[in-house]
């Protein structure tokens, strides 16, 4: 990376000064830097969609490309079907351009409800996949590791704080007695967890502040080595 | 005094928090590292592979993720790259394959590799983004090259060298995720690990790391690296110190700044309890 007072950099430096100006308070400047972020990221998705996903993915496979521009790439579905007869099974790309460009009805009102189909192919689909994987990389493999030998303290802290945590959620039996202190111990192991939690949080959100001072006092002042 | 303390205006604390932040940036002190188990598991299994193992990297992350992720990046890359391992880059996030490129920059202007800087379709190849999240990985189970036809420059996939013979997971020996969120670690341990038996080392925000701990735990998840800490604990490891060991210094004093303005606001608030109640 360049480093100095180059254009790129200046213009990174007052945007990371503009977006940090909001600390002292709202202002014209940060809300310029909020929104030319939002347009440069919705610019450099759709760009980055296109030529890495749908071009590759969708235009090429089907011979679009080939059929419109002198690309040197393989032959698609389409050239396929014209040179050799045969329908290639690149086709059935065509039912995912067309579930994709039913997306698009979203944006004609009376149209809209249309959207619902490729919508609902990809939640039928997703949930499918989720099902299995869910329950044996979720439910039984992480069940599988709290079932230890209660030789070593960190085995008795994950079983007590497990079994502590899960009475705490259970809410068919009044928690009183053996059931409460249980849960009283739960709720303990929950707030510890959260704490440590918080702490993460705060220790990834300096980080990513460092890495901005150093770019404006490294990068772009050159004060620093 | 307390009353005072408890309605400081925030300003002053970030006041405090950039003053924090900013000082040990110009100091040249190095703070003492400690290795933990997760990070030097990941370490073990890099070490494991022979010189010419495929190793698979996943960016899955962006610019505002990258001073945590990107000195990961760059350390676990120069260990492959100098133990002449063979790189192959993807992102399920858009910006990811670009803050790959970004990380071989570096080590292409490092000293330490001005005799053998990475080559691409040699050392490495960068496959570029593709959208689809988890559905990509589990396209990856069966074809590499039907998941991603070209690569982040628009060669076709099929005419990369470094392609020969790589079809699927069964064909890479090491994946190493470099997560900033969904989708991110826990797909990959979902799908690759879980669905495909790939063997998975991760490099998380600090945001993310308390999520992923139970599947290292459950030994789904090889190794696991997390926030600025984890990036130092790997530069460490590889030899390679770089920006998660200057940042550390820094993050040190701003978490002191934390705990000392915690302290007083809870000396303060029992402090006038009693008095309010009166």
């Amino acid at each position: 990376m360049e480093t100095g007072f180059t254009l790129s950099n200046t213009i990174a430096a007052i945007l990371t000064i503009g977006i940090i100006s909001f600390l002292w308070k709202d202002n014209p400047l940060y809300k310029l830097c909020e929104s030319l972020f939002v347009g440069v990221s919705a610019g450099y998705w759709f760009v980055s969609l296109y030529y890495q996903n749908l071009l590759p993915k969708l235009f090429d496979t089907l011979g679009l490309t080939q059929l419109f521009t002198s690309a040197d790439i393989e032959p698609g579905a389409i050239q396929i079907l014209i040179n050799e007869g045969r329908v290639d099974n690149s086709f059935l790309y065509l039912i995912a351009g067309i579930l994709g460009a039913l997306m698009l009805t979203r944006l004609i009102p009376n149209l809209g409800w249309i959207s619902r189909w490729p919508l609902a192919f990809i939640v039928g689909t997703t949930s499918g996949l989720y099902f299995t994987t869910y329950f044996q990389s979720n439910a039984m493999a992480q069940l599988r590791s709290t079932i230890l030998p209660l030789d070593s303290i960190g085995n008795v802290v994950i079983v007590i704080g497990t079994v502590c945590g899960l009475v705490y959620f259970y809410f068919s039996k009044e928690h009183k007695g053996v059931m409460g202190g249980a849960a009283r111990v739960g709720v303990w192991f929950l707030m510890i967890t959260f704490g440590a939690s918080f702490g993460y949080t705060v220790m990834s959100r300096m980080s990513l502040l460092i890495g901005r001072f150093d770019f404006i006092f490294s990068t772009w002042l050159g004060l620093t080595g | 005094m307390f009353e005072k303390l408890l309605s400081i205006d925030r300003r002053i604390i970030f006041i405090f928090v950039a003053v924090a932040l900013i000082l040990p940036l110009f100091l040249n002190i190095s703070q003492y590292i400690a290795i933990s188990p997760e990070v030097s598991k990941i370490y073990d299994g890099l070490e494991e592979l022979k010189p010419g193992s495929k190793v698979l990297f996943a960016f899955d992350y962006d610019p505002p993720s990258a001073p945590e992720l990107q000195p990961m990046a760059e350390a676990v890359l120069k260990y492959c790259f100098k133990n002449k391992l063979k790189v192959y880059i993807i992102g399920l996030w858009p910006q990811g394959p670009m803050q790959a490129n970004l990380a071989i920059e570096v080590i292409r202007d490092d000293p330490q590799f001005a005799d053998t800087p990475p080559v691409y379709d040699q050392n490495y190849v960068n496959l570029g983004f593709m959208s689809g999240n988890e559905l990509v990985i589990q396209g990856m189970g069966s074809s590499f090259q039907s998941t991603f036809p070209r690569d982040y420059q628009g060669t076709p996939t099929a005419d990369l060298e470094m392609m020969n013979g790589v079809n699927n997971f069964s064909n890479i020996d090491y994946i190493f995720n470099l997560s900033a969120g969904y989708p991110g670690t826990v797909e990959w341990v979902l799908f690759a690990v879980d669905r495909f038996h790939a063997t998975l080392g991760a490099g998380n925000t600090a945001v993310q790391a308390p999520q992923i701990y139970p599947y290292f735990h459950a030994g789904q998840l090889q190794g696991l690296a997390g926030g600025l800490k984890g990036a130092a604990e790997l530069e460490k490891l590889v030899g390679f110190y770089g920006k998660g060991t200057k940042f550390m210094l820094s993050q040190s004093f701003a978490h002191l700044t934390v705990i000392f303005f915690i302290i007083i606001g809870n000396i303060a608030y029992f402090a006038t309890r009693g008095k309010k109640k009166q």
